[in-house]
């Protein structure tokens, strides 16, 4: 009988089923349609910002809630993304005629500072937009795949791997506030005005980029969705679960792992890249230690289990550290690790895990209350796929998590 | 067919830290046979199956696969080339469901492009069944794994080989922990599931030993002790010394 169900899958079944689209459909309401309406310009654009960490939070979801593997240096690829960005937008800037007055006109005045008389050739690339936005998926996608094939082929996972991406994400900013001639150094790169011309400092450019952001991000979490539901995101859990198993079944364990930690590291970039997109600079802060470390606790927050948690966390945990910081900067990092500690000990699954177990059962009752005869769609709905829901709202896997 | 021997492990030895777990074994394992690993506890059998599968890599001696020496061999391109290797402790995914664990373990779509692009055929969809059938699961395809009894965890992961079709298959103690029923299906299963492929079988349980195997291998400190049909081996002095007796 399981057989027979299984072949008229629909094609939302690809995505996660009916119910993952609804709420995939109900943030897209949320960030295009709600948010824009109840906020204004300046509000919406701090809320943009928050949402590029949604990115970053749902690559971790792939890579560390469903593979297995937390990497502690998310915002290196954050940070690539977001550069190669601020590459495009700082030559732009920098137009002979806009650096007239510096000793070697046509380079960014950072450059100019620091003696620095012909762009290095790294720079190149950007003068062009379509090879920047190339540049800003492959270059992270380019060193993730060689983080993870390092590591992975090595068999190197767990505590080392977390511990060896936090540190390449501390070299990394390292570097970038030591070579100030070629990136701007410590105050990062800053002054970006216009794309292509078109001033990306008013109001209407700021809602453009809001919205662009909005519906990358949506796309990303649909991505998300449909490698969840595919035999890759089933081998992903196989192999959090029983790693040997999966490679004695035939499988490159280490191919599998260095995919979805490249997929989470492409996720970031795009975040990153819409980060300076609307925040109009770029520096080594968003790139570091602190700034990974924070990204892995939204999606702890939001539940490492639910690309669409994630996403919300990111929102809220950001929401909630811009109110507060600005009161109390001090008492922030505080609350911080208290949140984390406390998700981690008290919620495993996050916002998403407490959801699913507290709401889901009421927003069942009531639709049972407004549908007559709830028994019978349920009846014959096929098996497995009901199974397969099941998993994916994070029950049982979240119920085996907290037991290994 | 070429050559009866399906393996030939020569001179194989493995030394952790100048401990020889396997030392020097030799063994031959023809097609179609039903073979039996017996010795005392910490003689090495699991470790000789670490060391066909690739899980051990071997500090001397060879391991001959048809004609493929497996020695050197990636773990995931042993697999490819016929050999399944289940472990002693139920090793299946908790979280996934008794068809996803058996789908999964098809051999297709093992790169991270075929599974991300897989599609579930009709004819993927009747293999699933009829391993589920052949393992007493049928009626638990949608099951979570983790809910399975520990018997039934056994079954499941001899069936996650049976899809892939290995020529040879390689069991570690896949009755400890059952019932006498159990066993009995289990035996049962064996002998059906033997008649086209040769079987490596460690176990503790004589009567079970009894009931499958064509020959008995026996051994003891990482060495071989005896070798023979299970009459013959039971017999044996040493045998009984170090083994049997206690
Ligand atoms: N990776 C390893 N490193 C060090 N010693 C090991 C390793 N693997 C196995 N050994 C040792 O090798 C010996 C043989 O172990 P093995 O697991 O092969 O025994 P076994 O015959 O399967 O025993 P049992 O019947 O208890 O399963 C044991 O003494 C064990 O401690
Ligand atoms: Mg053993």
């Amino acid at each position: 009988m399981s057989t027979q169900s299984v072949v008229k899958a629909s094609w939302m079944d690809k995505f996660g089923g009916r119910g993952k689209l609804i709420q995939i459909l109900i943030i897209a309401i949320l960030i295009l349609g709600v948010l824009p309406m109840v906020a204004d310009i300046f509000r919406l654009n701090l809320y943009g910002k928050y949402l590029t960490y949604a990115f970053v939070a749902a690559g971790l979801v792939l890579c560390w809630g469903y593979g297995g593997i937390l990497s502690l240096g998310q915002g290196i690829f954050f940070g690539l993304g977001g550069y190669g960005m601020a590459m495009f937008l700082k030559l732009e800037a920098s137009s002979p005629e806009n650096t007239a007055i510096q000793s070697t006109p046509g380079i960014p005045d950072f450059m100019d500072w620091n003696q620095i008389t012909e762009l290095p050739w790294f720079w190149e690339p950007f003068h062009s937009f379509p090879l920047t936005i190339l540049l800003i998926l492959t270059v992270p996608a380019f060193f993730a795949f060689v983080i993870g094939y390092a590591m992975f082929k090595r068999r190197v996972g767990g505590v080392y791997f977390a511990i060896i991406t936090q540190a390449i994400a501390s070299i990394m900013t390292i570097l970038i506030i030591g070579q100030q001639g070629y990136t701007g150094g410590i105050n990062g790169i800053t002054d970006l005005r216009t794309l292509m011309g078109w001033s990306i400092q008013t109001d209407f450019a700021q809602y453009v980029l809001y919205f662009a952001c909005g519906i990358a991000l949506i796309l990303c979490l649909l991505v998300g969705q449909y490698i969840l539901n595919s035999r890759y995101g089933q081998l992903l859990i196989a192999m959090r679960d029983q790693e040997d198993r999966v490679r004695f079944s035939g499988y490159d364990v280490a191919n599998i792992k260095i995919f979805v930690f490249v997929a989470a590291s492409v996720f970031s970039a795009i975040g990153g890249a819409f980060f300076t997109l609307q925040v109009g600079f770029m520096s080594p802060s968003f790139v570091g230690t602190v700034a990974s470390i924070e990204m892995v606790i939204f999606c702890a927050v939001g539940g490492r289990l639910s690309l669409i948690g994630a996403a919300y966390g990111a929102f809220l945990v950001n929401l909630a550290k811009s109110s507060l910081s600005e009161s109390f900067p001090q008492l922030w990092v505080v609350a911080m690790g208290a949140l984390f500690i406390a998700v981690v000990m008290l919620f495993p699954r996050g916002l998403a895990g407490l959801v699913s177990d507290y709401a889901t059962p009421v927003r069942d009752r009531l639709l049972g209350l407004f549908n007559r005869k709830p028994p019978a769609p349920k009846a014959d709905a096929p098996k497995p796929e009901s199974a397969r829901l099941q998993k994916r709202d994070g029950v049982s896997i979240g119920s085996a998590q907290e037991t290994h | 067919m070429s050559s009866p021997i399906l393996l030939a492990v020569e001179d194989l030895t493995v030394s952790f830290d100048g401990f020889k777990a396997v030392d020097g074994l030799s063994l031959y394992l023809e097609r179609n046979e039903v073979r039996v690993v017996i010795g005392p506890n910490g003689a090495g059998k699991t470790t000789l199956l670490d060391l066909i599968c690739g899980k051990t890599r071997a500090t001397g001696g060879s391991i001959k696969f048809k004609d493929l020496e497996l020695t050197k061999m990636a773990e995931h391109q042993i697999v490819h080339k016929g050999v399944g290797r289940k472990f002693q402790t139920p090793s299946i995914y908790e979280n996934l469901t008794v068809a996803q664990n058996l789908e999964l373990s098809y051999p297709e779509g093992r790169t991270v492009m075929g599974s991300l692009f897989f599609r579930r055929t009709p004819a993927i969809q009747k293999r699933v069944q009829e391993i589920a059938e052949e393992i007493y699961l049928d009626e638990d395809l949608d099951k979570s794994a983790g809910l399975l009894s520990h018997g039934q965890k056994q079954w499941l992961e001899i069936g996650m080989l049976l899809i892939q079709d290995p020529e040879l298959l390689m069991l570690d103690e896949p009755v400890a922990g059952m019932s006498v029923v159990e066993r009995e299906r289990t035996a049962a299963l064996l002998r059906k599931i033997s008649n086209n492929r040769s079987v490596l079988v460690i176990e503790h349980d004589m009567d079970f030993v009894k009931d499958i195997a064509h020959k008995v291998t026996v051994l003891h400190q990482g060495k071989l002790l005896a070798e023979g049909k299970m009459e013959d081996v039971q017999k044996n002095e040493r045998v009984i010394e170090v083994y049997l007796g206690h």
